[in-house]
């Protein structure tokens, strides 16, 4: 089984995110970067897949600047066997349909992809609309949220968990896969891992080797714009309550107050 | 995820490894050709994310809930095993040794640096680790390969663990008094009886196996050191039965709770033995100079960690009012605002980055194979640390006021772990003598005093060169001195004058590797070399004077004046 995982570098959540004051897009270089923990999730199931298949092949594919190399190496040292790295200087910006398009492409540069496999939402843009549009590009059934995901013959099926309730999808592969946070809990990688993803082949491409059109990825091709940034005020003192018997009334009587209940 | 880390700070180790000693030159080295930064990065990123979300979590667990003496047998919670299981799995334990043995030729200085990530976050867990990574460099080193084959692979993978047997209940300091015997069998075995005391790890279920490395006298040999063999003797036997080594009891500490210490007792258990006999003390000590550097490293990294969670408890910590502010309506300020909080800060930061900049260049030297100057610099990085990273931990408590002396807070604990590194692997005492009495007299002095004398002239430092001017004609006074009861008798004392004026001699070293920066990072450097040179430097010299004098106050004073 040929199995593809979408794996995107983050700020790393402890990091303080800031918006760059020229076209308000994240100031990656203010933040340390790490491979998204939901695609770390992404690329172990993908590893129990070939763990569970044999002559399964993983591959990863990020879209990002040159220092994604980083992330990229941590799913290769994790167990993942080749990547492809779509870098170039016009994605910067590029939207979640700009993102989906370009990843579309990059896809077809592989060749008998079984299965896709994406974390659900990426912890930075947080649009979690990217694994759907691919497979909706693709022509590719889409199953997002998984929770549980099994690989039988030539049929997927997941648990898909989400605060609506629980549904059990089942679908022809090739297909597309998004999991979330409750699907596993990633290895670390070994040290002999990491010695083993300096050898493993990375393909690096750009936008005209992956064949994309200029026009559809980059700031100026994203459906929204951002006019306009302010970093969030800091937190206020609060107000005590003292509880003198009464605390529950006064708590109550504030939140009327605030309109809140 | 990361949270904010509290155990060390990734950007002073990128500082002191990359900018400050450029590890990524030792790939020009062939031992190290298969290595590059991206690599370096990568096991340190992976060293700390084991550290701080399979060690650090139960850390304040290890010190509340001691190991136990259950019907002979020593019961640990159930934390502990998965912890060290995941270390080796990821493949640490093996990271720096030979490619031959398993492992991936890291640098030890890459390789110190890791293991100062599970010393921070949990010296109570790690100790079983880094026992068994001792003891299976021994083995390594001066087995033969039967014994090797048979328990070495099983212990870098975590499955069998290891001690070091060396202390009995008469003889700590004085290894030439030990009593264990070793009486030869005609099998080629020996049979070992006696008492070892203090034996940390040398009880518990983690694995399948111990192996104990004893130090013992087989009957008949010279007296004293030269008498003392090294013995392979595992808790089970080849043939899968018990060898009659028996957990007599456990020792509870005032840290280190984490790391079972026990009294064993050897009852005609069998051994195999390890190097030549009358060797013994000689082929644990060709693995002293790594373990007391590692004692070194572990009490820089317990003090790195209390100082960054007192920096982060200052910022928080609203109390009193700047000293010119009259009006006691204006809101109070975080501690770190008052110039005192600062100065505990900054001595902390002086000790803690000052330690571990030690521990790291020792690791360098072992990497350029430096070896003289590296014994020179031994019983310095085994007791700067010591010393001063424990006065980091109080400062750190201080820092807290009331609520570092509660166990809330995790800074009293860090004290209490700390406080047993100027006790093993050679007391504080005993290193003054082996600094004075041996290594200053080594070549590799001179090279250390060369290394000074060329930091202070490339920063025009006349404190620095003054201070090893003066160290130099003391030792000299010292040396020429015919009476050696009166040369050493401050020893303890030339230890930490000599400390003192080693790490000042690397805070002006990383201070100039800064260049110009203007980060936060390399003005913090560049406080902490000023504070160095101004508050520490300054109080080598009443020691050197009391050096220079041969002051005879300790040994004229009477036992019964006491
Ligand atoms: C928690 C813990 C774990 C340990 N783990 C191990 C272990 O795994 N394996 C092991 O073999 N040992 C272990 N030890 C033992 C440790 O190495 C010894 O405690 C240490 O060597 C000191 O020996 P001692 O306790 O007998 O003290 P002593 O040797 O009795 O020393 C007492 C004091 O006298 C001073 N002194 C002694 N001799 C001299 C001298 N000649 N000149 C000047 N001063 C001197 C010492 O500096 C010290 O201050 C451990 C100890 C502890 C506390």
């Amino acid at each position: 089984m040929n199995i593809v995982v979408l794996v995107k570098q983050v700020p790393d959540t402890y990091s303080e995110r800031k918006l760059s004051s020229g076209d308000h897009t994240l100031d990656r270089d203010a933040t340390d970067a790490v491979l998204d923990e939901i695609d770390e999730r992404a690329v172990e199931s993908a590893l129990q897949l070939k763990e569970a298949n044999d002559g399964s092949e993983v591959t990863v594919v990020a879209m990002g600047p040159d220092r994604a190399t980083d992330a990229i190496r941590k799913a290769l040292s994790m167990g993942a066997d080749k990547a492809v790295h779509l870098s170039d200087e016009a994605i910067h910006g590029t939207d979640a349909i700009g993102t989906a398009k370009a990843l579309v492409k990059v896809l077809g540069t592989l060749e008998g992809t079984d299965l896709v496999l994406a974390g659900n939402e990426a912890s930075d843009g947080r649009t979690g609309a990217v694994p759907a549009m691919v497979a909706e590009l693709l022509g590719l059934p889409s199953l997002t949220h998984a929770r549980e995901l099994t690989v039988d013959g030539g049929t997927v099926t997941v648990r898909r968990e989400t605060d609506d309730g629980v549904t059990v999808l089942t679908a022809e592969l090739p297909a597309v896969v998004s999991v979330n946070e409750k699907i596993n809990e990633p290895r670390y990688p070994s040290f002999k891992g990491i010695m083993a993803a300096k050898k493993k082949p990375v393909t690096t491409l750009t936008l005209a080797d992956a064949g994309i059109e200029p026009s559809d990825v980059g700031l100026s091709a994203a459906w929204s714009t951002v006019t306009e940034s302010n970093p969030k005020p800091p937190k206020s003192g609060g107000e005590k309550v003292e509880d003198e018997g009464d605390g529950g009334s006064k708590i109550a009587a504030f939140l009327v107050g605030q309109k809140l209940i | 995820m990361h949270e904010r880390n509290l155990i060390l700070s990734r950007r002073d180790l990128e500082f002191l490894l990359h900018d400050w000693l450029r590890v990524e030159e030792l790939t020009a080295l062939p031992r190290f050709a298969e290595h590059s930064r991206e690599t370096f990065d990568a096991v340190l990123e992976l060293a700390a994310d084991l550290a701080t979300e399979r060690f650090a979590p139960h850390n304040k667990r290890n010190d509340a809930e001691e190991p136990r003496f259950e019907e002979g047998r020593v019961v640990l919670h159930d934390e502990v095993a998965p912890a060290l299981r995941a270390a080796a799995e990821a493949g640490l334990l093996s990271a720096t040794m030979d490619e031959s043995a398993g492992g991936l030729q890291l640098p030890h200085v890459v390789g110190t640096a890791v293991q100062a990530w599970f010393h921070a976050a949990n010296v109570g867990t790690w100790a079983y680790a880094m026992l068994t990574v001792a003891n299976a460099n021994l083995l390594l080193a001066h087995a033969a390969p039967e014994l090797v084959e048979r328990y070495v692979p099983d212990m870098l993978a975590g499955r069998v663990h290891g001690t070091m047997c060396l202390s009995e209940p008469q003889a700590g300091s004085s290894l030439a008094d030990i009593t264990t015997r070793a009486e030869p069998r005609s099998d080629g075995t020996h049979v070992l009886t006696g008492t070892k005391m203090w034996i940390s790890g040398g009880d518990h279920e983690l694995g399948e196996n111990i192996v104990h490395l004893v130090l013992a006298k087989v009957p008949g040999g010279p007296p004293g050191v030269k008498g003392i063999s090294l013995f392979l003797v595992p808790k089970v036997l080849p043939d899968g039965t018990r060898n009659p080594v028996v957990l007599t009891g456990i020792n509870h500490k005032m840290g280190w709770r984490g790391t079972v210490n026990t009294v064993l007792s050897f009852e005609g258990a069998t051994g195999w033995l390890v190097g030549a006999e009358g060797r013994g003390l000689a082929a644990m000590f060709h693995m002293m100079n790594e373990a007391r550097v590692g004692v070194g490293a572990g009490a820089a990294a317990l003090a790195y960690t209390g100082y960054l969670k007192s920096l982060d408890y200052a910022k928080s910590r609203p109390q009193g009012r700047p000293a010119g502010a009259k009006n006691p309506s204006t809101p109070m300020v975080p501690i770190i605002e008052h110039a005192d909080v600062r100065r505990m800060l900054l001595a902390q930061k002086a000790y803690a980055e000052g330690a571990l900049a030690l521990v790291l260049y020792c690791g360098m030297l072992v990497d350029t194979g430096e070896r003289e100057l590296l014994e020179v610099l031994t019983p310095i990085a085994k007791s700067w640390p010591s010393q001063w990273g424990l006065e980091a931990n109080a400062l750190a408590i201080q820092v807290h006021g009331g609520y570092g002396y509660t166990r809330e807070y995790d800074v009293e604990q860090h004290y209490r772990d700390n406080r047993l590194n100027p006790i093993h692997e050679g007391t504080h005492g005993i290193q003054g003598a082996d600094l004075l009495g041996r290594k200053v007299r080594t070549p590799g002095f001179e090279q250390l005093c060369a290394r000074i004398a060329d930091t202070a002239a490339r920063a025009g430092s006349k404190e620095l060169q003054q201070a090893l001017d003066r160290l130099v004609e003391v030792t000299e006074i010292l040396h020429a001195h015919p009476d050696a009861e009166e040369r050493l008798a401050n020893a303890s004392v030339y230890l930490e004058a000599a400390g003192h004026i080693v790490v000042a001699w690397l805070w002006v070293d990383q201070a100039l590797a800064t260049g110009d920066r203007q980060d936060a990072l390399a003005r913090g450097k560049r406080a902490a070399a000023q504070y160095f040179l101004r508050f520490e430097l300054p109080k080598v010299g009443p020691q050197l004077e009391l050096l220079a004098t041969l002051d005879r106050t300790t040994l004229d004073t009477e036992p019964t004046w006491l």
